[in-house]
């Protein structure tokens, strides 16, 4: 069991994959705070699961689909109904920082 | 703004000289389905901002997605055609990241449960050889949506103030194609990428699965280079060049960043592991960020799909509707066309198989199938910037028109010269061949009298070349026969007038 052993750069580098900023003083809570949830949800690893599959699906259905039929969008005007900001009918969001 | 400096390079045969390259392709295509692959938004290119999106495909909370039938089946069809194996049963993966282009901030994807795996694609490259390109996996996800930097001097993100996000694109289906690392390729390695990614452009069309475009972003190719010394096994650390979206394109970011790896590696140091930006003015690659490992997205089951798995009848019911492959197709065309493989690959490369196919089905010559499709109307084609079979559609000229004009020459009422009329008739909207021949009152002279008459004079005006004909010099005839014609006005049939020339001076 390693789940323990969580270091304070790997709660930055989660905080950072998860566009969280965390102070100095939040980073050192944090590590403290996520050992002891992921010490405490460990415990399931000691249940005996040899003849048991993995689930990721709780109910026992394959192959639901639809038809490749075109069915009404929103309108421009209803899709950008929730968007902070707005531009040229297109979500304006800001700038993706350090990527190309 | 990105700089586009080029990096040092060492120039090609310098760097096979010292390293084999390793070679790795990843082309994502999207699927000509008329739904996305979740829900039921159209799939139209060029409609206008935000107008194809729901709140499955914008990832508004309590949204449920539903699989596309049609985009499995495709997905399937795929991986059939490229020889792979079919999962019997396979998950779609959510791999987490957070960028604007999907709202979200996941893309539905597959991740060790890909739909096909384990198949290979035979190529043939310009020598005549076949080399075996091995493939990984091909698997379902969906695209993402487009983004418009706005602030920045060129439209990239460097130096943009914010980003205008159109999600039209996001969640069309999309079908990533992985191969296997390809090794023994040196020197041959560009050629190698450019004819696997043009012999799949082929076959994805053939399946009819995608419209193919590489200019309208529906194929798009990532290249996987790295370099491993001559005498080692072990791959180098490799770049992965992204969006080079044409063949020539693919031929030359492989050149490229062999020259650049092998100037890295033969001065000591080490390739960085990182995306790089192809740069189709320059010929150059720029780094980009730093590969995040695949740990980094998150990968996990999506909990919202429910399994995908194909009974082994559905999979043989989709096995039978494969076309014939390309490769195979033309092969088998040119052995019944009787054409060269010069001619074969000038018709190949003008797009004119499928048409020549329907005309001849249609009972028109091979030949003149091809004489007439490649002459006047692939230079009209070519001036307005399209292809023949797209020229011919848009002016409702139909192999039809081909077969029926070419009765008209076998059927002795055109001669080759007033066929080109005719069909020039037929191409400006005139109508059919045998409208446009009425109409311009083209049709070869019956009258064998008014032949002979024409025949007569020309001999009386020519004693000369006439009695050298009397002399046996029959290839003489040609410069009397040419004489007929201008007489005629051009509406004679040059046999006929050929034998009554012999005619006149053998007896």
């Amino acid at each position: 069991m390693r789940m323990s052993e969580l270091t304070r750069a790997d709660v930055a580098h989660l905080a950072g994959l998860a566009r969280i900023e965390l102070s100095d003083d939040e980073l050192d809570k944090m590590v403290g705070e996520l050992g002891i949830i992921l010490e405490s949800v460990a415990t399931v690893q000691n249940a005996p699961i040899d003849d048991v599959a993995p689930m990721s699906h709780p109910m026992p259905l394959v192959n639901v689909t639809r038809p490749d039929e075109v069915r009404p969008s929103l309108s421009p005007e209803a899709a950008l109904s929730g968007a902070p900001e707005q531009d040229q009918q297109r979500f304006s969001v800001p700038r993706i920082l350090d990527e190309d | 703004m990105s700089q586009a400096t080029a990096e040092a390079t060492l120039p090609f045969e310098e760097a096979l000289a010292a390293y084999d390259p390793v070679l790795g392709l990843e082309v994502h295509v999207e699927l000509g389905t008329n739904t996305k692959m979740f829900c039921g938004c159209a799939t139209a290119f060029g409609a206008e901002p935000n107008s194809q999106v729901c709140p499955v495909c914008l990832g508004l909370p309590g949204a449920l997605p539903v699989v596309n039938e049609k985009g499995v089946e495709s997905a399937i069809r795929i991986g059939l055609a490229l020889n792979c194996e079919i999962a019997s049963w396979c998950r779609f993966a959510r791999k987490n990241y957070f960028y604007p282009d999907m709202p979200k901030n996941f893309q539905t994807s597959q991740y060790d449960e890909p739909i096909a795996f384990n198949g290979h694609l035979d190529v043939e490259l310009a020598d005549g050889s076949t080399y075996r390109v091995e493939i990984e996996r091909a698997h379902m996800e969906e695209d993402t949506g487009k983004s418009l930097h706005v602030g920045g001097s060129t439209g990239r993100i460097h130096g943009a103030t914010h980003s205008l996000v159109d999600y039209n694109r996001a969640g069309i289906p999309l079908i990533e194609i992985v191969t296997k690392p390809m090794t023994g390729a040196g020197e041959r390695a560009p050629e190698i990428a450019k004819a696997y990614v043009a012999t799949l452009r082929d076959l994805l069309k053939a399946l009819g699965v995608s419209d193919v475009k590489m200019e309208q972003g529906s194929m798009r190719c990532d290249v996987n280079l790295s370099l491993m010394p001559k005498d080692s096994t072990t791959f180098g650390i490799r770049s992965e060049t992204k969006n080079v979206n044409s063949l020539r394109s693919v031929e030359r970011a492989v050149r490229y960043e062999i020259g650049r790896h092998a100037a890295i590696l033969s001065s000591g140091g080490k390739v960085t592991q990182e995306t790089r930006h192809w740069h189709e003015d320059t010929g150059i690659t720029t780094a980009g960020r730093e590969k995040s490992d695949a740990e980094d997205y998150r990968y996990f089951p999506e909990p919202d799909l429910v399994p995908v798995a194909p009974s082994a009848e559905t999979v043989e019911a989709l096995r039978a509707t494969l076309p014939e492959p390309p490769a195979a197709r033309r092969k088998r065309l040119q052995s019944a066309w009787g054409y060269s493989d010069l001619e074969m690959r000038d018709v190949v490369n003008a797009a004119l198989v499928d048409l020549i196919d329907e005309t001849v089905t249609a009972g028109a010559s091979p030949a003149g199938a091809r004489k007439w499709w490649s002459g006047e109307i692939a230079r009209r084609a070519n001036d307005a910037g399209s292809d023949v079979p797209t020229y011919a559609a848009s002016l409702a000229v139909t192999p039809a028109h081909v077969v029926e004009l070419e009765s008209l020459v076998t059927g002795g009422r055109l001669n080759d010269a007033m066929a080109r009329q005719v069909w020039d008739g037929v191409l400006a909207g005139e109508g059919t061949p045998t409208a446009v021949a009425d109409a311009r009152g083209l049709e070869l002279v019956q009258d064998t009298g008014a032949l002979q008459a024409a025949v007569d004079k020309v001999i009386a005006a020519n004693p000369d070349v006439a009695q050298k004909v009397r002399d046996g010099k029959v290839q003489a005839a040609g410069a009397l026969i040419g004489q007929v014609m201008k007489e005629m006005k051009g509406q004679a049939d040059a046999a006929a007038a050929r034998q009554l020339i012999l005619d006149s001076l053998t007896n």
